[in-house]
């Protein structure tokens, strides 16, 4: 037991400290391929579904670049203001691990693609931070091992543990910050700003799916503490298993707190990697290596260097989307929205995808009024981004259309969002699934406003003898007996007809 | 000429994951100074300024469509595994934390 | 030609001669396998060159070729019906692929090399998978986990390597036509010891997907036969662009039959044919450099010009090649883990860290660990300037004396080996002295341009064969095989017929030897 404080309080650790932040993101590009072979990169598919002999490591098998996957790094390159590399080489990096096949991954190394550009990041209170960009590598996932026999399915104590190589070889960016300096007291807030940015960056280049929850971005946070007033850095620790933005702001203000403690009880940083754990909020230390990693990089002998031509990387550069900072100029304008008014959309992160959804086809009004009361709800029930909603833009767009074109009611509307939320397929998918059309069919409507007209004879006398208010209960009476499947508006037209 | 010392050679042997008898440790040791020795000569070429070559025949941008072909079956992929379970690759409990 | 009529005198004849034979409807292709089928078991038990014989396999593509004939087709390819060895470092989808490890024991492949397709495309007979060093790495033979292949001239010596059951096959007419590889040499060295013909191809000219890669840079499959011509047409058949391999040249094949048969009209006028001045001298066999020396001379008599060339970077291409090969190893044969495929030991509770360290430990060979160990060693931080980028840079420089050098001149001469074929166990313990075999063959596989070995005499010495080695620019093979096949046919008229038939390959018993002994 020790006496000391496991953690220092936060005001105290930033008026003693600097926290300098390295970030290093990993995004699952989504080409429909993996990075060197042919297989399928669904995700969610049985285990071992998605492999061949190349991404098994099979004795043999050769990988061949995946050329999408080049262009989408180039553009996330482009769009990250970096430089785009004339020449570079994918490298081993060797290293034994069971869930990777050839006990080496194809990454790059001393040659990155892209390098050397930068992002500015908008804070809460709109203030901008520009976060420089080392480098935008590309390499291979590995494959998932399911840890058997221990507590939590965690790797310590497992008897066994069981491998599915789906994943491995799915494409992967790797991008690196330059370390992140004097942001001080705002460390957390900038790391978790930071991540935000460049997930919409990389949403808005349709690179990626970017859905944390999956995988399909995932961020390691470095986080080193130094005396304020001084310049050299601190050790730094690896935080991993940050699955959420949330993480991120806690990861490193957990982390900066912890090491705080550790430096003023006289203590050292470990240069180590830590856990996040999601349950208690806090970061745990990885089992220590006994040895020093070497991992004898080399040029990959079985792929032969990539050297983008101006010509290519010019016609790339065009198909960049508006960069996030302009969409919000412009949407400003066009939406005609205050200063708040745009702030809270922003903190909502609610303009992304309500621009995008207006793209696909919506009226920005429709496109703010679903985003911002019912998906919001249905964010805010799940404890996720509006943008982590396993619904997209274009799938909102098509459901007001649906509306619009008189297919769907609002309240069938909001049954169509829950369908695809819980992962029925696509808007039309669950209209047909789950039987969900208008019943907009005259002669059925008909009918049932005449069985409700029946059935409350005094009601149907109230309105041919013109107390048109009356019509309400029968409204509501035909929506009951069609399981409000009915256009409203066009059952009241039919009983005013009936009765008049 | 560097001396390649029984320790290194386990420390080699164990980033290459061979579990190296006492004896071999002792033969590679020997045969490894003499190898590495001899294939010094190749630090005698003054080669400053002379790029090295990684691929034999100098070709760039080779690249495959982004189209799905197809792959192994799950029987396929686990038909010469020395163990399996539930569809995937059964493995001894592994220590080290993913890198 | 009198038609061969017992099982025996169809395995003397050659590839092309076979074709035709069966393309005329004059034989069968199965009754052509299964006359190799019986020389296989008559002689395999003394000789070992083959690891796996499928028999089944093998008879049931003679039929299919048999079948496609007597309905009146074309025959799929030049060599269609005829047999063949594949080296066990090419998957064979179905069939077992050992590479001649322990630790890919029992393992079947669920997918074909692109060489193995494209012969079954050609309607080419696979008889089996030929033995050779584990994961290519020697040049003898011995190191493999399944015993030694023996050299057909003297059983007692060993056939060279890593392609010695290749070229093993050949001299012991178990089959007219192997494949090979030759990372350093492996094609060419057991050639010229054997009296065969083996071709390195130009770096990307056949596909290396499915071939077990040992030095991804430097591995480069090709063909193996009697003749010239044979290795030709097998070399039409297996090279070509391949999607599936990166490194492949997107191009048609250098026209090397037409080139071939060209040169068997015995007419080298015009053509410039360098001799490699760094190639002799010290550490040479007298017989092998008088052998080397005459067929120089031949060269001349069929019209050549012969000039002396220095290429002084060569004499630092057998170190480089000693650091660039296990490094690429060391990595390449990182998979072998005891994870997914192969060889598991160790378990009883032991980590997967503990499993692989004593698998790989169990299962691979003195001489894999020893260049798993040297490539770690050469990539580690710290070692890998002075070592693995130095090695680089001297394949730079070698690469500047090819291309100054074929400015001069065609093609390059040189005798492919210092030596004749040594005893089994001379060098075992040596390391140095077995690396040395490949004195004269690395420099092409640093470069990546192409080179033949054609079987150039007997040694005075010891009366073992000797192997002239042509080298041509890259994707310009066509050159060395009109020089090779002129060569050939001079040396055949000269001395009254082919030189491996002058090959005792005398079955029998041999008396078990082991390594070192
Ligand atoms: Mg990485
Ligand atoms: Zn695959």
């Amino acid at each position: 037991m020790t006496t000391m404080a496991e953690t220092m309080d936060y005001d105290e650790v930033v008026a003693r400290f600097d926290p300098v932040l390295g970030l290093e993101v990993h995004v699952e590009l989504s080409t429909a391929t993996k990075m060197f072979c042919g297989c399928a990169t669904t995700f969610g598919a049985e285990p071992n579904t998605q492999v061949c002999p190349t991404c098994l490591g099979l004795p043999g098998s050769l990988p061949v670049v995946n050329g999408a996957a080049v262009e989408s790094a180039i553009r996330i390159g482009l769009a990250l203001n970096c430089d785009i590399s004339p020449w570079c080489r994918f490298a081993r990096k060797n290293y034994f691990y069971p869930d990777m096949p050839k006990n080496f991954q194809t990454s790059q190394y001393d040659e990155p693609i892209a390098f050397e550009g930068w992002m500015d990041v908008e804070l809460a209170d709109g203030d901008t931070v520009r976060v420089g960009i080392e480098r935008a590598h590309m390499e291979e996932d590995t494959g998932k091992s399911l840890h058997v026999g221990g507590a939590d399915g965690r790797i310590h104590g497992a008897s066994h543990s069981l491998l599915d190589y789906n994943r491995a070889g799915v494409p992967l960016i790797e991008i690196v910050t330059k370390p992140i300096e004097g942001v001080g007291d705002r460390a957390p807030e900038v790391a978790r700003a930071y991540v935000t940015a460049l997930r919409d960056l990389l949403r808005a280049l349709q690179v990626s799916d970017v859905r944390m929850d999956q995988g399909s971005l995932r961020c390691d946070a470095n986080v080193s503490l130094r005396p304020v007033g001084t310049t050299e850095f601190g050790t730094r620790t690896e935080t991993k298993n940050v699955n959420s933005l949330r993480s991120v702001e806690r990861a490193v203000r957990y982390e900066m707190t912890r090491q705080a403690a550790v430096l003023a009880g006289g203590g050292e940083i470990v240069q180590e990697t830590r856990h996040f754990d999601e349950g208690s909020q806090t970061t745990s230390a990885g089992r220590r290596k006994e040895t020093a990693e070497d991992y004898r990089y080399f040029p990959e002998p079985d792929l032969v260097p990539i050297a983008p031509s101006a010509d290519w990387v010019a016609r790339l550069r065009e198909t960049l989307p508006e960069k996030p900072a302009e969409l919000r100029k412009r949407i400003q304008q066009e939406w005609q929205l205050s200063d708040a008014e745009l702030r809270d959309l922003l903190n909502a992160g609610a303009v992304e995808v309500i621009a995008a959804t207006v793209q696909a086809g919506a009226t920005p009004d429709e496109a703010r009024s679903w985003w911002v009361s019912y998906l919001a709800q249905q964010a805010n029930t799940r404890g996720v981004e509006l943008a982590e909603l396993p619904i997209g833009p274009a799938q909102v767009a098509k459901v007001i259309a649906l509306v619009n074109a008189g297919e769907l009611t609002n309240k069938l509307a909001r049954e169509v969002i829950d369908g695809v939320l819980a992962g029925e397929g696509e808007p039309a998918e669950v209209v047909a699934a789950r039987g969900l059309a208008v019943v907009s069919d005259d002669s059925a409507l008909t009918a049932a406003v005449d069985e409700a007209l029946a059935a409350q004879p005094d009601v149907a006398d109230k309105i041919r003898a013109g107390k048109v208010q009356a019509a309400g209960a029968i409204v509501g009476a035909v929506m009951k007996a069609t399981k409000g499947q009915a256009d409203a508006k066009r059952v009241r037209e039919l009983i005013l007809e009936r009765c008049s | 000429m560097p001396s390649i010392s029984r320790a290194e050679v386990a420390h080699l042997a164990r980033l290459a994951r061979l579990a190296v008898t006492e004896e071999e440790l002792d033969t590679f040791a020997g045969q490894l100074d003499v190898i590495v020795s001899s294939v010094a000569t190749v630090n005698e070429v003054a080669a400053e300024d002379i790029p090295p070559t990684s691929h034999a025949v100098p070709l760039t941008n080779v690249f495959r469509d982004d189209v799905v072909r197809e792959g192994l079956t799950n029987e396929q992929a686990l038909a010469c595994a020395p163990a399996a379970e539930d569809g995937r690759f059964q493995v001894p409990r592994i220590l080290g934390e993913e890198q | 030609m009198t038609e061969p009529t017992d099982s025996a005198a169809l395995t003397r004849l050659t590839a092309a001669e076979l074709a035709a034979r069966i393309h005329a409807g004059e034989i069968s292709a199965e009754r052509v396998t299964q006359a190799h089928l019986n020389r296989i078991s008559e002689v395999d038990g003394a000789v070992h060159a083959f690891l796996h014989v499928d028999t089944e396999g093998a008879l049931d593509a003679a039929r299919a070729v048999d079948a496609e004939l007597a309905a009146g087709k074309q025959p799929r390819s030049a060599l269609a019906g005829v047999p063949l060895a594949l080296k066990d470092v090419f998957t064979t989808n179905g069939v077992p692929t050992t590479c001649g490890s322990r630790i890919l024991d029992g393992w079947i492949p669920p997918y074909d090399a692109t060489v193995t397709r494209k012969l079954r495309e050609a309607g080419v007979v696979i008889l089996g998978k030929a033995n050779m060093d584990e994961f290519a790495m020697g040049s003898s033979t011995e190191n493999s986990a399944f015993g030694p292949t023996r050299n057909p001239w003297d059983h007692d010596r060993i056939p060279g390597g890593s392609g010695g059951g290749s070229a093993a096959s050949l001299a012991a007419f178990e089959a007219p036509l192997a494949v090979g590889t030759d990372t350093g040499g492996s094609i060419r060295q057991p050639a010229a010891v054997t009296g065969t013909v083996g071709v390195k191809p130009t770096y990307g000219g056949v596909s290396r997907y499915g071939l077990v890669a040992f030095s991804s840079s430097l591995d480069q499959g090709g063909p193996c036969a009697r003749t010239v011509l044979d290795a030709a047409l097998l070399h039409e058949v297996i090279g070509g662009h391949d999607p599936l391999d990166s490194t492949s040249i997107d191009a048609a094949v250098p026209p090397v039959v037409a080139a071939a048969r060209q040169g068997a009209d015995g007419d080298l006028r015009g053509v410039r044919v360098g001799v490699v001045t760094e190639f002799a001298g010290e550490g040479y066999q007298p017989g092998v450099l008088s052998s080397f020396h005459a067929a120089v001379e031949t060269l001349r008599g069929l019209g050549a010009e012969v000039v002396e060339v220095s290429c002084p970077n060569f004499e630092h291409a057998l170190p480089a090649y000693y650091l660039i090969n296990p490094s690429e190893a060391s990595s390449n044969l990182a998979r072998f883990d005891a994870m997914r495929y192969g060889l598991r030991v160790g378990e009883n509770g032991a980590s997967a860290e503990e499993v692989m360290s004593a698998t790989r430990e169990a299962g691979f060979g003195a001489e894999v660990k020893r260049r798993i160990m040297l490539g770690t060693f050469a990539l580690s931080s710290g070692y890998y300037d002075a070592y693995y980028g130095q090695a680089q840079k001297v394949r730079t420089l070698v690469s500047r004396d090819f291309a100054a050098a074929f400015e001069r001149v065609d093609v390059l001469v040189s005798p492919t080996t210092p030596t004749t074929a040594f005893p089994i166990g001379e060098r075992v313990d040596d390391p140095m002295a077995m690396y040395r075999a490949d004195l004269c063959t690395v420099p092409v596989n640093l470069a990546g341009n192409a080179a033949i070995s054609v079987p150039s005499g007997l040694s005075d010495e010891d009366g073992l064969p000797v192997g002239l080695q042509v080298m041509a620019p890259a994707m310009a093979d066509e050159r060395m095989y009109r020089v090779g096949a002129a060569f050939e046919a001079a040396r055949d008229a000269a001395q009254g017929g082919s030189l491996v038939l002058g090959c005792p390959s005398v079955p029998g018993t041999v008396e078990p030897q082991g390594s070192g002994a």
